[in-house]
C-alpha cells in the first residue's frame, strides 16, 4: 500500500510539474503571439513601436492603431479561446463524453441566433445588451444539454448529444440566417456566423474580463468534482457529490464563457473540442490540471489562429470560425475512429 | 400472407395522403400574391381561365408543386435509405455531410462558371447543375465512407464522421459565400437554406428522370434494407453481401439527395421526420416504407413551401428553414422520449 502511495505521488508531481511548464511555456508563447498579432496586418509595425506605444502615451497613427485596434483584437482573440477551451473541457466533464464542445452541441449557435435578434431589434444595443441577449441563446441548448446529461446514469450516449447537438445548431443558424436576410443584416451577420474578431473593441475585452474572472475561478473551483465525476455517477454519489449540482453549475459556467465569447466573437466552433483533448492527453484526467492547461493552450491556439487568419487570404479576412472548424475537424474525426 | 391487414393499412393511409397532398395543393394555390380560387383552378385546367390565369397556374404554380414533389420525394427516399442502411432513426442526407457537400460543389461550380449570380444562370448552368451537385454529394459520402470505415462499418460511426464532414462543408461553404458581393451573398444564402426557387418546366425536366431511375432502382432494392435491418452477421447469414448492397443503397441515397439538392439547396430534416412519420403508419417494411415516406415527404413540403411564401409575404422564407422549425423539435422529441 505504501508503495502504490508513493507511486501516485510521484505521478501527482510529475504532472503537476508537466501542467505547470505546459502553462509557462503557453504563456510565452501567448505574450509572443499577441505581439505578432499587434505587429503583422494591413499595416506593418515594428515591435518597438508596439511596445512603445502600449507603455507611453504617443498619439502617432502607428500607437493609436495599436491601441484602439490591434491590442483588444489580440486580447479578445486570447480570452475568448481560453473561455471557449474551459467550457469544452468542463462540457467533456459534464457529459463524460470526449466529443464536447459548445458548438457541437449548439451553445455558440443558441448565442449566435440571439445576438442576430438583438441585431435586428436595434443596431445600437451595445456590449452589455448583446451579451445578455448571447446568454439566453446559450442558455437554451445548455439546459437541453443538462437535461440530456442527467437523465440516464451511465452517462449519455455521444451519438444522441452530437446529434441532438448537431440538429438543434443547426436550427439555430437556420434562425439566424432568416432574421439576417429580412432585416437586410445578411452580409453583417454572416461574419457573426462564421466567426471574427473585427469588431473587438476594448469595452467588449472589459466586459469579457468581468465575465471571465467570475467564470475561471468558478471552473477552477468545480474542477476537483468534476474529476469525480468523470468517475463515474456510483463513484460520485458514493463520495457524497451531489452530481446534478455539479452539473448544473458547470453548465452555468459553460454560458457564461461561451454566451460572452459569441457576444464578442460570434461562433467559433471546435476550439472547445480540440484544446481539451489536447490538454488530457498532456496531464492526465484529472480536471485541476486539465482546466488551467485548457485556459492557456485556448487562447494562444486562438490568437494564431487570429493570426492565420488574417494573413491565408490577404487582403480578406477568412472567417475564424470557418478556420477553426477546418483545424478541428480532423481533429475530431481523428476521436471518432478512435472511439471504435 | 398475414401482410393482408397491413397492406389494407398501407392502401388506406396512401389514399388518404394524396387526398390531403391534393387538398393542401389546391389551398397553397389559393394563397400567395395571385390567388386562383379553386373553382378557378379547374375552370383553368379545363381551359376556361384567363390568360393571366393560366400563365400563373401553368407556368409558376404548378412547375413549383411538381418540383416540390420531386425533391420531396427523393430526400424522404432518401432518408429512409440512410436511415435503413445506418440502423440509426437519427440519420439524414442534411446531418450527415450528404447534402453539404452537394450545395458546395454547386455554388463553388456557380461562382467559376457565371462568376455573377445576380445575372440568372444560364441554361447550361441549370441543366449541368444535377451532375454537379451529383459529384459533390457523392464525394461527400465517399470521405464519409472511407474516413468511417475501420475493419468494417460501424453505423454510430459513420454517423458521427457524417456530422463532422457536414460541419467542415459548411464551414468551406462559408468562407466561398463570404466571396460574393451582398446581392449575390443573398442569393446564395436563400438557394443554401433551402428554396425551391426553380419556378420554371426546364428544371424539372432536369432532375425528373435521374429521380425516376434512383426511384425504381431503390423499389427494386427495397427488400436488402429490411434484411440489412436485422444486422450484419444476420444478414450475412441470409446470403446478402452486406457491404455490397450498403454501398450500392448509400449510392442511390447520395444520388436522390444530390439531385435534391441541385435544384432545391440544402432541406435538412425532411428526409429525418419523414420515414419516422411512415414508420408508425406502416410498419418497418421498406416496400410499404419507402412510397409512405416519399408521401409524407411531399406533403410536409407543400405545407412548409406554402407557409414559407405566405407567412412574411413578400418577403419569402427560404422553405428549409421552415422545415427545420417543424423538424427540430419532433426531433428533439425523439431523442427525449427514449
Amino acid at each position: 500500500m505504501d508503495k502504490s502511495t508513493h507511486v501516485y505521488d510521484e505521478k501527482r508531481i510529475s504532472r503537476m510539474i508537466i501542467a505547470s511548464s505546459i502553462i509557462i511555456i503557453g504563456l510565452i508563447l501567448l505574450s509572443f503571439g499577441i505581439g505578432l498579432s499587434i505587429s503583422l496586418g494591413a499595416k506593418d509595425i515594428s515591435l518597438s513601436t508596439v511596445i512603445s506605444s502600449i507603455f507611453t502615451g504617443k498619439d502617432a497613427v502607428d500607437s493609436e492603431i495599436v491601441r484602439d485596434v490591434r491590442l483588444p483584437r489580440a486580447i479578445a482573440a486570447a480570452l475568448v479561446g481560453a473561455f471557449l477551451a474551459v467550457s469544452g473541457a468542463i462540457m467533456q466533464g459534464v457529459t463524460k463524453n470526449p466529443i464536447a464542445d459548445p458548438s457541437i452541441m449548439g451553445i455558440t449557435q443558441g448565442a449566435t441566433l440571439t445576438v442576430s435578434v438583438a441585431f435586428a431589434m436595434q443596431a445600437g444595443i451595445g456590449h452589455v445588451g448583446l451579451m445578455i441577449f448571447a446568454f439566453i441563446g446559450a442558455m437554451v441548448s445548455g439546459l437541453l444539454v443538462y437535461f440530456l446529461s442527467t437523465r440516464s446514469i451511465k452517462g449519455v450516449d455521444p451519438v444522441k448529444l452530437v446529434l441532438a447537438g448537431t440538429a438543434l445548431g443547426t436550427l439555430f443558424i437556420s434562425f439566424a440566417i432568416a432574421i439576417a436576410m429580412y432585416f437586410n443584416l445578411s452580409h453583417q451577420l454572416s461574419f457573426w456566423i462564421a466567426g471574427g474578431l473585427t469588431t473587438a473593441t476594448w469595452q467588449g475585452v472589459q466586459l469579457l474580463s468581468i465575465v471571465g474572472v467570475f467564470g475561471v475561478i468558478a471552473a477552477i473551483i468545480i474542477s476537483s468534482n468534476l474529476t469525480i465525476l468523470s468517475l463515474g455517477e456510483e463513484v460520485a454519489i458514493g463520495l457524497g457529490k451531489k452530481t446534478n449540482t455539479i452539473r448544473m453549475i458547470g453548465i452555468l459556467i459553460v454560458i457564461l464563457l461561451s454566451g460572452s465569447s459569441v457576444a464578442v466573437a460570434g461562433n467559433i466552433a471546435f476550439v472547445g473540442l480540440i484544446v481539451p483533448q489536447i490538454a488530457r492527453s498532456l496531464v492526465g484526467p484529472d480536471y485541476r490540471y486539465i482546466i488551467p492547461c485548457s485556459l492557456v493552450i485556448g487562447a494562444v491556439l486562438l490568437v494564431f489562429s487570429d493570426i492565420m487568419a488574417r494573413m491565408i487570404n490577404q487582403p480578406y479576412e477568412t472567417p475564424i470560425g470557418s478556420l477553426t472548424a477546418l483545424i478541428g475537424i480532423p481533429f475530431f474525426i481523428y476521436l471518432v475512429r478512435k472511439g471504435g | 400472407m398475414i401482410a393482408t391487414g397491413k397492406q389494407k393499412r398501407f392502401i388506406w393511409t396512401v389514399t388518404t395522403l394524396v387526398i390531403i397532398i391534393l387538398l393542401t395543393f389546391i389551398v397553397s394555390l389559393n394563397l400567395g400574391s395571385f390567388s386562383i380560387k379553386p373553382s378557378e383552378v379547374i375552370q383553368t385546367i379545363l381551359g376556361q381561365g384567363t390568360r393571366k390565369q393560366e400563365i400563373v397556374l401553368f407556368n409558376m404554380r404548378l412547375p413549383r408543386i411538381v418540383m416540390a414533389i420531386l425533391v420531396a420525394t427523393a430526400l424522404a427516399v432518401s432518408g429512409t435509405i440512410l436511415q435503413g442502411i445506418t440502423k440509426n432513426d437519427l440519420a439524414d442526407s442534411g446531418i450527415l455531410g450528404i447534402s453539404s457537400g452537394a450545395a458546395l460543389a454547386v455554388v463553388m461550380y456557380i461562382y467559376i462558371m457565371n462568376g455573377n449570380i445576380y445575372e440568372g444562370i444560364s441554361d447550361i448552368t441549370i441543366f449541368t447543375m444535377p451532375v454537379v451537385a451529383l459529384a459533390g454529394s457523392a464525394f461527400g459520402a465517399f470521405l464519409i465512407y472511407s474516413l468511417a470505415w475501420k475493419k468494417g462499418l460501424n453505423p454510430t460511426r459513420l454517423i458521427l464522421i457524417g456530422v463532422g464532414i457536414n460541419a467542415a462543408f459548411n464551414a468551406l461553404l462559408i468562407v466561398f459565400q463570404l466571396r460574393f458581393t451582398t446581392q449575390e451573398f443573398n442569393r446564395v444564402m436563400v438557394w443554401i437554406s433551402g428554396s425551391i426557387w426553380g419556378t420554371n418546366w426546364n428544371y424539372v425536366i432536369t432532375i425528373l428522370p435521374w429521380i425516376i431511375i434512383f426511384l425504381v432502382l431503390t423499389m427494386y432494392k427495397a427488400r436488402y434494407l429490411d434484411v440489412l435491418h436485422l444486422g450484419d452477421s444476420l444478414s450475412t447469414g441470409l446470403g446478402v453481401q452486406v457491404e455490397k448492397e450498403r454501398r450500392t443503397l448509400l449510392l442511390f441515397a447520395v444520388a436522390l439527395a444530390g439531385v435534391a439538392t441541385s435544384v432545391a439547396g440544402t432541406i435538412s430534416f425532411l428526409g429525418l421526420i419523414s420515414p419516422h412519420i411512415a414508420r408508425k403508419l406502416v410498419g418497418p417494411k421498406h416496400k410499404l416504407l419507402l412510397p409512405t415516406s416519399a408521401l409524407i415527404g411531399t406533403l410536409l413540403l407543400l405545407i412548409s413551401d406554402t407557409v414559407a411564401r405566405n407567412l412574411l409575404a413578400p418577403v419569402e422564407i427560404p422553405v428549409g428553414i421552415v422545415v427545420s422549425v417543424i423538424g427540430v423539435p419532433y426531433f428533439i422529441y425523439l431523442m427525449v422520449k427514449e
